[in-house]
């Protein structure tokens, strides 16, 4: 609570005490008017000052001017009547306890978002050339500083690690709880907290362009870019003030002089002259303007907790009505990196067959090379590896413990007078050969995400029509693994600009629904910002990614596609909720009032307590239930 | 040319009020006021004096809501 909260909140407090004390004192008259005239004023002066200037600068919907008026009037007709005063007080009070809950609220809300987002860092430790370290504005640090950041502080920047070992916590970027090793030679990005080790990094960029900035930079533009829904909410509020107020200005007019002229009945002017009142309590539209924008920021904001940065309202609210989702093949189903997939020995064991081959590529660069020696782990034992020699568009031939082993493709084998044979499997064959002699052959092949399974039927079951994969691979390779994942439709050997054209002419075949697609922000940038909504995935530290999609996912987990599609269609339902509840029970409020059944207090809940339920219900975007997902 | 403004508003209401009378100042292309983020983004016309239209804008604004401010 700020001081003026706390102000608003010590008015509101003190009013009703005092009106509900002078409930039990005896007085009557002018006495008791000006009795009542004292909570009044002290809950309603800032409104009625506000009034004036509204009068001042000629503006007839002013809310503050349409709430004076209401009370103001109700003031006039219980001095009329000698009746009530603690309607007119209570609507001021009521009205002052919606604005006071409506700025704490909203205020909360602020805080509470930028807490999940807690990855602004306050300060760099920047290391001196004699050595010593100064706490410095991270703005300040040149590129190519040496920084240093102790266990429990964040990274101010990104950069390289050049000396230390430790985990980092990357929770508030990517939602993933498992920490994230760093070592010497490693890129880290701003944001991460450091867990146990010292880290000394040399940065590679300034503030404004590290990762951190970027992230907060955009969930905080993302309400900017707004929805069809806070459109429609935004030009419903410009007519629906006017509307409200020349309905009560026919509603306290019409009906006496028709019933004094034309019928020559009682014209009953203070009746029609209250009911126009309660209209004019009631013609705020404050629940809708507030708890709309209010939804969304709490849905983008509790997406982000999860490591799915929305980049505006827009596109929450397109994603919650895709129900075809195109993704790409390489890094976004599948790793992207190539792996082992099978061990085919035809005369040593599995674990010996890798053993060797591992041996024979110790020295080589090359990616099959590196899969082999990650798929044999304990590759540095003591083992006898000599002569090896590489053999170009063959292989590599070694002598391992004596024996000449020869690891390469088929040409290779040929050329050793080994008699290979071929395999069903799809991948990469790599075939080795002992003194000669056929021992059999590894597969290495793209392998699919841990979750990419999970995630085709979560998305499935949650009501997605159609899943679409595109790639550049064969259809071998393609089909082995849209049938792995139960993909619907398969679009294999495509060039990257068959890409853009197969999601157009899915578009094109498409009468409802948007179409998602999802790749991993490298060359695939055109089809991101062709598809309805693009979404990027293992974002952490590529900008390319980050710029190009409308959604973007930090880590690389396929499953969170499901996520950010749930909190979207969540955020989408609260707010027609808001959006069907505030009209809803305002437009009742309002005809009843017009036939004289609904009172001031029953306005004052059309319009105060709406609003409260519907900012409560907004700030529910923002919780993501985990039992869910 | 596009510039971002820190604003001080309390009701939503009150921002989108703000952001209508941002867009019909002179020199203003467009405005969006985001009232979750308290920030104000106007886009230019060509050759226009930010701080001279940002100062009317302010004036245009205070009219339409008296408690409110741009830091400009």
């Amino acid at each position: 609570m700020n001081r003026k909260q706390k102000k608003n909140l010590a008015r509101i407090i003190v009013a009703a005490a005092l009106m509900l004390a002078l409930a039990h004192v005896p007085l009557g008259g002018w006495q008791r008017f000006l009795a009542y005239l004292v909570p009044y004023l002290i809950v309603g002066y800032d409104i009625l000052y506000k009034a004036g200037k509204g009068l001042k600068n000629c503006k007839a919907f002013d809310e503050s001017l349409l709430m004076s008026i209401a009370t103001l009037g109700a003031m006039a007709l219980a001095v009329y009547e000698d009746g009530d005063y603690t309607e007119a007080i209570a609507v001021m009070l009521f009205y002052q306890v919606g604005e006071w809950f409506q700025a704490y609220a909203v205020g909360k809300s602020r805080r509470d978002i930028s807490a999940l987002m807690d990855i602004r860092p306050d300060y760099a430790n920047l290391e001196q050339e004699n050595g010593s370290l100064e706490r410095v504005d991270p703005d300040e640090v040149e590129v190519g500083s040496i920084i240093v950041v102790k266990p429990g502080e964040k990274i101010p920047l990104d950069g390289v690690v050049v000396e230390g070992a430790s985990s980092l916590n990357t929770v508030a970027l990517t939602g993933e709880a498992l920490p994230r090793d760093a070592k010497v030679g490693d890129e880290v990005i701003s944001g991460c907290v450091n867990i146990n080790g010292l880290l000394k990094i040399r940065t590679t960029k300034e503030f404004d362009e590290s990762t951190a900035s970027k992230i907060l930079e955009m969930v905080e533009d993302a309400s900017s870019r707004k929805s069809k829904s806070e459109n429609f909410i935004a030009k419903f509020a410009r007519v629906y003030t006017p509307i409200v107020v020349y309905a009560a200005l026919a509603l306290a007019f019409l009906p006496p002089l028709i019933r004094l002229l034309g019928l020559g009945m009682a014209p009953e002017w203070g009746t029609w002259i209250y009911r126009a009142l309660t209209f004019l309590v009631i013609s705020c539209p404050c629940a809708l303007v507030v708890s709309i924008p209010l939804s969304f920021f709490a849905g983008i904001g509790g997406a982000s907790r999860q490591g799915v940065l929305v980049k505006g309202s827009n596109y929450l609210e397109t994603l919650s009505e895709v129900d075809t989702v195109v993704f790409d093949k390489t890094g976004t189903l599948t790793r992207g990196v190539f792996q082992v997939s099978a061990i085919h020995a035809d005369k040593l064991n599995e674990e010996q067959l890798l053993h060797l081959a591992a041996h024979v590529e110790r020295y080589s660069t090359h990616p099959i090379a590196e899969s082999l020696r990650n798929a044999f782990g304990h590759e540095a034992d003591g083992c006898l590896v000599e002569s090896v020699e590489e053999i170009a568009g063959q292989g590599i031939r070694a002598r391992v413990n004596g024996q000449t082993v020869c690891v390469g493709n088929a040409l290779m084998m040929e050329a050793a007078g080994a008699e290979w044979h071929e395999c069903d499997a799809v991948g990469t064959m790599v075939h080795v050969a002992i003194d000669g002699e056929y021992a059999g052959h590894i597969i290495i092949a793209d392998v699919v995400k841990e979750h990419a399974r999970e995630a085709i039927s979560a998305l499935k079951r949650d009501g997605i029509k159609q899943t679409v994969m595109l790639t550049g691979d064969s259809s071998k390779a393609a089909d082995k693994v849209a049938a792995e994942l139960q993909l619907d439709t398969v679009y294999s050997q495509l060039l990257p600009q068959d890409k853009v054209a197969k999601v157009e002419e899915l578009l094109q075949q498409k009468k409802t629904g948007k179409l998602a697609f999802v790749g991993d922000g490298i060359n695939d940038a055109p089809v991101l910002s062709r598809a309805d909504v693009g979404i990027a995935m293992g974002a952490m530290g590529s900008d390319a990614a980050i710029e190009a999609a409308d959604i973007v996912l930090m880590d690389d987990d396929p499953l969170k596609i499901s996520v950010a599609r749930r909190i979207a269609r969540k955020t989408l339902r609260i707010v027609k909720q808001n959006i069907y509840f505030s009209i809803g029970v305002k437009v009742l409020v309002l005809l009843l009032g017009a036939l004289g059944l609904a009172n001031m207090w029953a306005a004052i809940f059309a319009d105060v307590g709406v609003m409260v339920l519907a900012v409560l219900n907004a700030v529910r975007a923002m919780f993501v239930n985990k039992t869910t997902i | 040319m596009k510039k971002t403004y820190k604003i001080e508003v309390d009701c939503a209401n009150c921002a989108n009020l703000m952001e209508e009378a941002a867009k019909n100042t002179a020199g203003v292309k467009d405005a969006v006021v985001n009232f979750m983020a308290l920030k104000m983004k106007v886009e230019f016309e060509e050759g226009q004096d930010a701080k001279a239209v940002m100062e009317q804008v302010r004036a245009n604004c205070k009219k339409v809501e008296d408690d409110c401010e741009i830091y400009i």
